[in-house]
């Protein structure tokens, strides 16, 4: 019978207490329910119940939770009038739970860990403290300290940048690009800038902000409008600084950075392996100016393509080697696929084609170009008897096979290489500096362009994302058929922005 | 994590120290897998745990005489589950049940541990969970590769199915690191499983390691063999070799009332103690005494717990009972037990 079960569970848990209830309930077994306070706990117990419906959960947990203090374990004072409650029809089962709930919270005294339900610690203000932070991030910097001094490189050189370049409209993101990686290095660094054109200021405000030592030369010949002529200038500024680098006497390991390659980090711990002269794979990014759909799916990339596939969508060049790992040969880029289609003009939309084999991914060590050097092998040409048209730093050898293939002999692609030039009659702000700030935008229905779109409300802010496609039926041949001009916001003169992005079609 | 019962008997079957001569023998082991008994989900069910190993004994009574000579003192039993050889993943019920009385007097080996607590016996060996030694090592990364991420957790806060009120699951702990830290981008904590889960953790400076519905967790074993400093949230917990291996040096302990202060109590360490530590995790040795690997190498897991069994030894003269003595109480236990199965 319900009832008496409720009972003699209540004689249960009157028994595993210390102290008698209060409550005046008969110890006798066969009590009836009639007395009153029989009927005020079984009424409690219908009350308690119904919460619990309600609520949804077993309100006599919570009730313990906020009567019963969880740290201490003397928590037998049975003295609370609730009584736990179960939904199921087993009601005899939650209580001697109960009871035994207390019993073992009494037998566990001496772990001083509490079996049952605990609060959850929050503290008042649940957020990370800023000196803390910056504990945390220091304690970070030394561990990777360490890490580098025991699985790094051990006894690092110091590394030589040759970069070529010369003012134009991207040279500061180019050149941005190339000191952002070289400010990450925790070697010690010499960058060597050769500039066409002489020294500028704009150059030497770029690179003034990089803290790391440059030498700044100036190569007095400006840089021709074709990049053929432009590939050959850029090999004569690198022999300069070679040259210069043998006067000297300047120790180290020689890589070239073109201002506008990107060059991974561990690019630049792979390179610490060299010994003499090293190649490493370098992934080609070849884009088109955007007019063909072919060439744009074949230059598709996937710039983590480690695997020097043939047939992979990027090419890459660079060592090949055989089974056990020694040079055999070299991956070099096939430009028969792009004859015909490629470019001429530097700011030509078509594809802008590397040589056989970058100079970027070649390195030396300062060394080999010393006049006189204890171990200098022999296998090296001396620089002087080098003329100024060799394509690459391979004409320095008399025998090419000694080249170290690094990056786990080619397999790995630690740089790319990519060429992206403005028009050649793009206008940019000297310095990147608007002055004086701008004041008034004019919409740019002012300006005549011949295919103008309708008009366009005048508005006050600098729309960024305008994107104007401009129509142009021009073949890929003709140059100047795409836009590639900043827009700038000066009184009285507005250009258009068309952002050069591969998205915009024609 | 409860595997090491079966690689320990595959282990034993074809190790040297195992003789065909009873007569000569010091241990005598009954390989019973009791979390094999799985539901349909897959997970063990240990209820009719109790009434295995029951029949098991039963049966290797009535055969040999070796049990009844010393009454199972001499016998080691493997009882990898949540709470040993309690036979329950319910902490409360757990300690209600008590250690089954048929294994009183013998030796347990358990991944459960925890002081002053009924289900841990005093002479019983505690070993790490298992985790797959194949699986880590394919996921391992290069050493050099930065440790940037200050302290990983991945795994469950509250448990929504078993303890919908909270408060239970973990005594707490899990819930209050989570409420405390889920805003710090220090902690990398989450509910997620991610398919790097492992080389997360080698990038990660502290791992941490708190208790979920038993204190131990794999966990321990993970950032151990990752090199991942342990970050140790679980009460009077009793780690598997603490003879072997110097747990206090390695790892971190964290009372669970420190919880809402972990981030003040890590970032206070000195990078000489971390980096000591990081340098004693890296010890090849701490790492394969945590795992199992098949077949069984030079100072692994295996060889541990043989080592801590051959501590025990020479028996004392005193456990074995004079003919006719009988000391446990076959019957003995809840009634639900005595089933045989």
């Amino acid at each position: 019978m319900k009832f008496s079960l409720l009972q003699q569970s209540y004689m249960n848990r009157r028994s595993g207490s210390f102290r008698g209830s209060s409550a005046p309930l008969d110890s006798s077994p066969d009590n009836t329910i009639k007395s009153p306070a029989s009927i005020f706990w079984l009424l409690l117990h219908g009350i308690c119940c119904l919460i619990s419906l309600v609520l949804g959960f077993r309100f006599s947990r919570l009730v313990f939770f906020f009567l019963f203090s969880t740290s201490t374990t003397t928590t037998l004072y049975v003295t609370t009038p609730f009584h736990p409650l179960s939904r199921t029809s087993a009601i005899s089962n939650p209580l001697t739970n109960s009871a035994n709930d207390l019993l073992v919270s009494n037998s566990t005294v001496s772990s001083g860990v509490v079996v049952g339900r605990h609060g959850i610690r929050i503290r008042p203000w649940p957020h990370p403290n800023p000196s803390e932070v910056i504990q945390a991030h220091q304690i970070i910097e030394r561990v990777q300290r360490e890490q580098r001094n025991q699985f790094g490189v051990k006894s690092p050189r110091s590394l030589i940048v040759v970069t070529p370049t010369y003012v134009r409209t991207f040279q500061t993101l180019h050149m941005t690009g190339v000191m952002h990686s070289l400010m990450l290095l925790p070697y010690d660094v010499v960058w060597i800038v050769v500039e066409a054109g002489g020294i500028t200021n704009e150059t030497e405000l770029i690179i003034a902000k990089s803290g790391v030592k440059t030498l700044h030369i100036g190569f007095n010949q400006k840089m021709p409008n074709t990049w053929e002529g432009r590939h050959r200038l850029e090999t004569k500024m690198r022999l300069r600084a070679l040259r210069v680098i043998r006067e000297e006497k300047m120790d180290g390991i020689v890589m070239f950075a073109d201002d506008s390659n990107m060059h991974s980090m561990e690019l630049f711990d792979e390179i610490q392996n060299v010994k003499w002269f090293g190649a490493v794979s370098v992934g080609i990014l070849v884009h088109s100016g955007g007019a063909d759909e072919t060439l744009l799916a074949a230059a598709k990339v996937d710039k983590e393509a480690e695997e020097n596939l043939p047939n992979s969508v990027v090419p890459v060049q660079g060592p090949a080697c055989n089974a056990s790992n020694k040079l055999a040969g070299w991956h070099t880029f096939n430009s028969l696929t792009y004859k015909g289609k490629s470019a001429v003009y530097i700011d030509d939309r078509a594809t802008v084609l590397p040589r056989k084999l970058e100079w970027a991914g070649f390195v030396l060590n300062s060394r080999l170009l010393w006049k006189e050097a204890e171990d200098k092998p022999e296998w090296v040409k001396d620089m002087d008897s080098v003329g100024e048209n060799i394509e690459n730093p391979l004409a320095l050898l008399k025998d090419p096979s000694k080249v170290e293939p690094l990056g786990s002999c080619g397999r790995q692609v630690l740089l790319w290489w990519l060429r992206v030039e403005a028009r050649a009659d793009s206008k940019f702000p000297p310095g990147w500096i608007i002055d004086p700030p701008l004041e008034i935008t004019v919409p740019s229905k002012r300006t005549p362009w011949p295919d103008a779109p309708p008009e366009l409300p005048p508005n006050e802010e600098k729309t960024i994302n305008q994107e104007q496609t401009v129509k142009h039926s021009a073949k890929t041949r003709s140059p100047r058929s795409k836009r590639r001009s900043k827009r700038k916001h000066e009184a009285g003169s507005v250009e258009t922005q068309v952002s050069a992005k591969h998205s915009e079609q024609n | 994590m409860f595997a090491a019962e079966i690689y320990m008997h595959r282990f034993l079957l074809s190790s040297l120290v195992r003789t065909l001569n009873p007569n000569e023998a010091d241990w005598f082991y009954t390989p019973v897998y009791t979390t094999c008994d799985l539901m349909p989900t897959g997970l063990p069910l240990p209820f009719k745990s109790p009434r295995i190993m029951r029949s098991a004994i039963q049966l290797i009574s009535s055969i040999w005489p070796y049990w009844n000579r010393t009454e199972g003192a001499d016998h080691f039993f493997i009882v990898p589950h949540d709470f040993g050889a309690c036979f329950h993943y319910q902490e409360e019920t757990a300690i209600e049940r008590g250690i089954l009385p048929m294994l009183q007097r013998a030796t347990l080996v358990q991944t459960f541990g925890q002081r002053n607590h009924v289900c841990l016996k005093d002479g019983s060996i505690i070993i790490p969970p298992y985790a797959p030694p194949q699986k880590m090592q394919t996921h391992l990364i290069p050493e050099k590769t930065p440790r940037s991420i200050f302290v990983y957790f991945r795994g469950l806060f509250y448990d929504v199915g078993n303890d919908p009120e909270g408060g239970y699951y973990a005594r707490g702990a899990r819930a209050a690191v989570w409420e405390n830290f889920k805003n710090n981008p220090l902690f990398d904590i989450s509910t997620e499983h991610p398919t790097t889960y492992y080389e997360d953790m080698q990038r990660a400076v502290f791992c941490l390691c708190p208790l979920g519905w038993a204190p131990w967790s794999p966990r321990l074993v993970e950032a151990v063999i990752f090199g991942c400093i342990p970050v140790i949230i679980a009460d009077d917990i009793v780690l598997p070799f603490a003879d072997a291996i110097p747990w206090e040096e390695i790892g971190v302990f964290v009372d669970e009332k420190d919880v809402p202060n972990l981030d003040t109590i890590l970032t206070s360490m000195p990078p000489e103690v971390i980096l000591r530590k990081q340098r004693l995790l890296a010890n090849p040795s701490m790492k394969q005494a945590m795992l199992f690997p098949q077949p069984a190498q030079a100072r692994d897991a295996f060889h541990q717990v043989l080592n801590g069994l051959a501590r025990k030894l020479p028996h004392d003269k005193s456990v074995y009972l004079k003919p006719g003595e009988k000391i446990l109480n076959w019957t003995a236990g809840p009634v639900g037990d005595l089933k045989p199965w």
